[in-house]
């Protein structure tokens, strides 16, 4: 398998971060204060210009959020006018925009083409009212739909979906009727996470005084299962451990850089970068990152320099959450450490116990291995 | 010498004297009043969370007496837990008399009596003193009646105090320096000094605590300890304030400290005798009992590598714990540890506590057993202790078990539950006696092993924290006795495995089994949870594996949040101990030592 995204081009990654209601599970950095949006984008350019020297070349963008489709037309081109300005995209970058469905019309959408956006990441979550309702979502099941199939009209040959599961209140029934739905309209990516709560998040405070409670683990399991076949079935690959893409050409090539230790610099309040070992992240407010970028400073709240130990870690936890698992002896090579040598023991136990595979020189999660993911990466 | 008073305070558990200690040292005004917290000497962390004291603790007190004379009164805090009656009895050897406090509404209670007992091996002044009669639940007139006839002291001796309000102090301290004889001794006497305790200071080694009998020992002596001829310098000396202040000498009658070097900590012996290299005393002073260790378990380092660190920090930690007892040990599971001996089960509490918080050490503990006698074809005898070492039961002919002597003090409304509970943990021969009115002594003989089970505690519940406990070991008896092995997906895990009575075997596996399963986290795979008597599966349980985890959305980029989570999960796994494939956390280890009701 040849790499989709030449292994060590960055990726540009710029954080929308503004909402027009906050969803109540969302643990995103986001306000609703809209009218700051000009003295947002004024500091973004800036910030551009802060790292113009120090990248060069980007090969996948990102813009999230947030929600980046509330922007205007104008506002978007500004950015990648900017963008273009101040670093070089070969012909065939990726280019995502995440939107709202309530936001999405045929002028927007072709505009949005026009701008070089190929791939349109979608927030549908539901096309159950009640679940939306309960997310606090500001989109309706037919907004979802009308702007799936806008997108199409308009052009877009690469559309992921996103959906939630695992939804207080959703039982199996409910979750397959979503899914049908958005592999009815055939979308090349679709992204399937399992509702979290952070204790911060107005549902995540609900839930800590017992107002509802998450489905278990038992449960958890089965809504991951039911999705895995019903998807391979459709002919999805599962090719990370919530997402599925119709053909290898679509696999998120700007994800895959957060996976695989490729440098990627993330602009706008919040956002990471990371360049051969180090990570530094963004401040988390919108206000600090303006008066930070008005100063002349690069608004960085903190920067790490990972040990060998952590990028052995994060290499083993992100690895583990794809199918195509860990290649053993580039493994090695990078991060300094034998897995086969120094994990026989638990790799043989967990490979009787059908959760990992080695084959063609890589340690693999099976399906259910996946589902552990995380836990296969403590071993 | 005429000016020193050298006492202890002695009571049941909980009756006041550190509380009374810490108005005497108030009331001769060596601490500024904003710098004084209660119970004071209670110095160790462990002390105060749990509000017993663990440590006798020694300070001297300067005292202008009514006569106008000034004294120094060598005051020794001491614990009232019978686990740690060896740390009273050490105490005693350096005093002339002691303050017995008797709490005025609980009365007599089972250590008063112990303790009284000590002090009388000693020879001391006893001088009853009724506490707390601020209570209104006080009875001063029965506890006067008590004095007399539970405890056979003169009554018209006793004194009345309220420790809590501070009534009654002066009298106390006026008691100490008229009835508590001065020490004997002659101070240009050959040195004979008792170590009574020691502790380890990271700076200046060794800090040995001592009562000086005969002699003078100064900064620069040379003094050497006469079990094992070993001689340094002395650094320092100095008496026990608040905290130890240089003094430059001590002479005989006195309490205090020796700094002198000593790195070796093995040179020091509680109960040694030290005495000056070039003009020696004698012979040694005879100092201690030995301990009888009655509980027994093995301790191990949770990281393996941590094995180095542990055995310096038992070595160091015996100095100020003269009754722990410990030999190396090993364990197929737990790797390389230590087999120990305690004074009871919250005496193993407390030493794996301060191990761990003293020395920054994680501990497992094995299964708590006594000392088991056994008897061969061949005709040998042998005290076993540890499980690992259970023999061939083809190899054996009699098995036996100690037994104790259970002395119960109570009100009478709970003996009837305190009857059943001592039939349940198979005691025989039980005497009833009415001490007083509306209180019994009730005293049954019943094996040890069921004592350190879960005896105490429900016997406190039932008498609902008026009842009192001592106990003797008396005597072996004969007892049909069988090896519990606890089973992890297979493996024997060697530190759960438990020397238990035929008769409780079954029940003792499935509680096990079942304490286990609740603090066993399920893991990626099934666990299988078995007792077993040889080959012979008596309980068993299962943990299903977990099968999904929360694998949440990594939001743009942000790699490191994730990663941390999962750093703090490798951590609290790294407090676990692998057995084969299967992470099994400390409290595990503890949930099954501690098994009974709840
Ligand atoms: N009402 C009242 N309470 C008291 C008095 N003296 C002590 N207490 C309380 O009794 C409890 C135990 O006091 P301590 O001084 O810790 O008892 P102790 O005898 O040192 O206990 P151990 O060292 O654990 O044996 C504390 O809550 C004290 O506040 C008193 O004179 N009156
Ligand atoms: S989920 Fe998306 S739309 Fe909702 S608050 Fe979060 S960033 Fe905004
Ligand atoms: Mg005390």
């Amino acid at each position: 398998m040849k790499d989709s995204a030449t292994p060590d081009v960055a990726g540009l990654y710029i954080h929308i971060p503004f909402c027009r209601t906050r969803c109540g599970y969302c643990n995103f950095y986001s306000v609703t204060s809209l009218f700051r949006i000009p003295a947002f984008l004024a500091a973004l350019m800036k910030e551009m210009d802060m790292y113009s020297r120090k990248f060069s070349i980007f090969d996948t963008v990102y813009i999230g959020g947030g929600t980046p489709s509330l922007l205007h037309v104008q506002q978007l081109r500004d950015i990648f006018q900017k963008i273009e300005k101040s670093f070089v995209l070969p012909p065939n970058t990726e280019i995502t925009i995440e939107a709202n469905p309530a936001d999405l019309d045929i002028s927007f959408l072709k505009a949005l083409q026009d701008m070089g956006v190929n791939r349109l990441n979608i927030g549908i979550q539901s096309f159950d009212r009640q679940i939306l309702a309960f997310l606090e979502r500001r989109h309706t099941a037919e907004q979802a739909i009308y702007a799936i199939e806008a997108a199409r009209n308009a052009g877009f040959d690469n559309i992921g979906l996103d959906l939630i599961y695992g939804v207080p209140g959703q039982d199996m029934a409910s979750w397959l009727d979503t899914l049908s739905v958005a592999v009815s309209f055939h979308p090349e990516h679709l992204s399937c996470y399992q509702l979290t709560l952070d204790a911060d998040t107005s549902l995540g405070i609900r839930r800590q005084k017992g107002d509802f409670s998450l489905p278990g683990d038992d449960l958890q399991y089965d809504f991951f299962m039911k999705t895995a076949d019903i998807l391979k079935d459709a002919g999805y690959i599962h090719y990370e451990v919530s997402n599925f893409s119709r053909d290898m050409r679509f696999f998120s090539r700007h994800n895959q850089k957060y996976w695989n230790h490729t440098p990627y610099l993330g602009l706008g309040p919040g956002a990471h970068s990371f360049v051969k070992g180090q990570r530094w992240w963004n401040y988390r407010s919108l206000e600090k990152y303006i008066t930070e970028i008005e100063a002349g400073k690069q608004p960085v709240q903190e920067m790490e320099s990972l040990t060998m130990e952590q990028l052995q870690l994060e290499a083993l936890y992100l690895g583990l959450r794809t199918k195509r698992g860990i290649n053993i002896s580039k493994f090695a090579g990078r991060y300094n450490c034998d897995l086969i040598a120094q994990k026989e023991k638990v790799l043989k136990r967990l490979q009787e116990e059908g959760l990992v595979a080695i084959q063609n020189g890589c340690l693999r999660p099976t399906l259910s291995g996946l589902a552990v993911a995380d836990s296969l990466s403590l071993i | 010498m005429k000016n020193i008073r050298n006492f202890s305070v002695i009571a049941h558990i909980d009756h006041g004297k550190s509380t009374l200690a810490d108005r005497l040292i108030q009331h001769t005004g060596i601490i500024d009043d904003r710098d004084f917290k209660d119970q004071i000497l209670d110095n160790m962390d462990i002390e105060r969370e749990r509000g017993i004291t663990i440590k006798s603790q020694a300070i001297a007190l300067p005292y202008r007496a009514r006569d106008g004379k000034d004294y120094i009164l060598n005051l020794i805090d001491t614990p009232g837990h019978v686990d740690f009656s060896y740390e009273v009895s050490r105490s005693l050897s350096s005093c002339e008399g002691v303050l017995l406090l008797i709490d005025a509404s609980q009365g007599v209670q089972a250590q008063t009596i112990a303790n009284l007992y000590l002090a009388m091996e000693n020879d001391l002044e006893i001088i009853p003193v009724i506490n707390k009669i601020d209570l209104p639940s006080a009875d001063v007139e029965r506890v006067i009646e008590q004095i007399d006839s539970e405890l056979g002291l003169d009554p018209s001796g006793h004194l009345k105090c309220s420790a809590k309000d501070g009534i009654g102090i002066e009298d106390i301290l006026e008691a100490v320096v008229q009835r508590i004889p001065p020490p004997k001794g002659d101070p240009g006497a050959p040195l004979t000094a008792l170590i009574f305790d020691a502790q380890y200071d990271p700076f200046r080694g060794t800090v040995i605590h001592c009562r000086l009998f005969d002699g003078t020992v100064k900064k620069g002596d040379s003094i050497r300890f006469m079990s094992n001829n070993a001689v340094y310098k002395v650094e320092e000396v100095g008496i026990f304030s608040l905290f130890r202040k240089k003094t430059g000498k001590l002479s005989a009658g006195e309490v205090g400290y020796i700094i002198a070097g000593v790195k070796t900590v093995s040179d020091i012996h509680n109960g040694d005798t030290i005495t000056h290299d070039t003009k020696p005393c004698d012979v040694p002073l005879p100092g201690f009992k030995e301990v009888k260790p009655v509980v027994f378990a093995s301790i191990y380092p949770i990281a393996s590598d941590d094995y180095e660190d542990l055995s310096v920090a038992v070595e160091k930690y015996t100095l100020n714990d003269a009754s722990f007892v410990y030999q190396k040990d090993s364990s197929v599971a737990l790797g390389q540890g230590f087999r120990c001996g305690f004074l009871g089960l919250l005496h193993l509490d407390v030493v794996q506590e301060r191990l761990e918080r003293e020395y920054d050490l994680s501990l497992i503990l094995s299964v708590p057993s006594v000392r088991y006698r056994f008897t061969f074809t061949d005709g040998r005898v042998l005290d076993i202790d540890n499980p690992a070492d259970y023999p061939d039961p083809a190899s054996i002919i009699k098995t036996e078990e100690p037994y104790i002597r259970a002395t119960m003090m109570m009100p009478e409304r709970g003996l009837g539950s305190v009857i059943k509970l001592c039939k349940e943990k198979r005691g025989v021969n039980s005497t009833l006696n009415y001490t007083s009115p509306g209180r019994v002594e009730f005293t049954s003989e019943i094996p040890l092993a069921e004592v350190i089970y879960d005896f105490y505690d429900r016997f406190k519940t039932i008498t609902q924290g008026y009842g009192s406990f001592d106990y003797d070991v008396i005597d072996y008896r004969e007892s049909a006795l069988a090896l519990l092995d606890i089973l992890v997906n297979g493996e024997k895990v060697d530190a759960l495995s438990q020397i238990v009575h035929r008769d409780g075997a079954r029940a003792r596996g499935i509680m096990s089994c079942e304490r286990l399963k609740e603090e066993i986290p399920r893991q990626m795979f099934k666990i299988a949870i078995q007792g077993a008597i040889g080959r012979e599966i008596i309980s068993r349980t299962t943990i299903p594996p977990f099968r999904k985890d929360v694998t949440a959305k990594c939001y743009g980029g942000d790699i490191t949040r994730k990663r941390k989570l999962l750093e703090k999960q490798k951590k609290g796994k790294k407090r676990m101990k692998m057995v084969g494939s299967v992470s099994i956390p400390q409290s595990a280890f503890l949930a099954v030592l501690k098994t009974g009701h709840n």
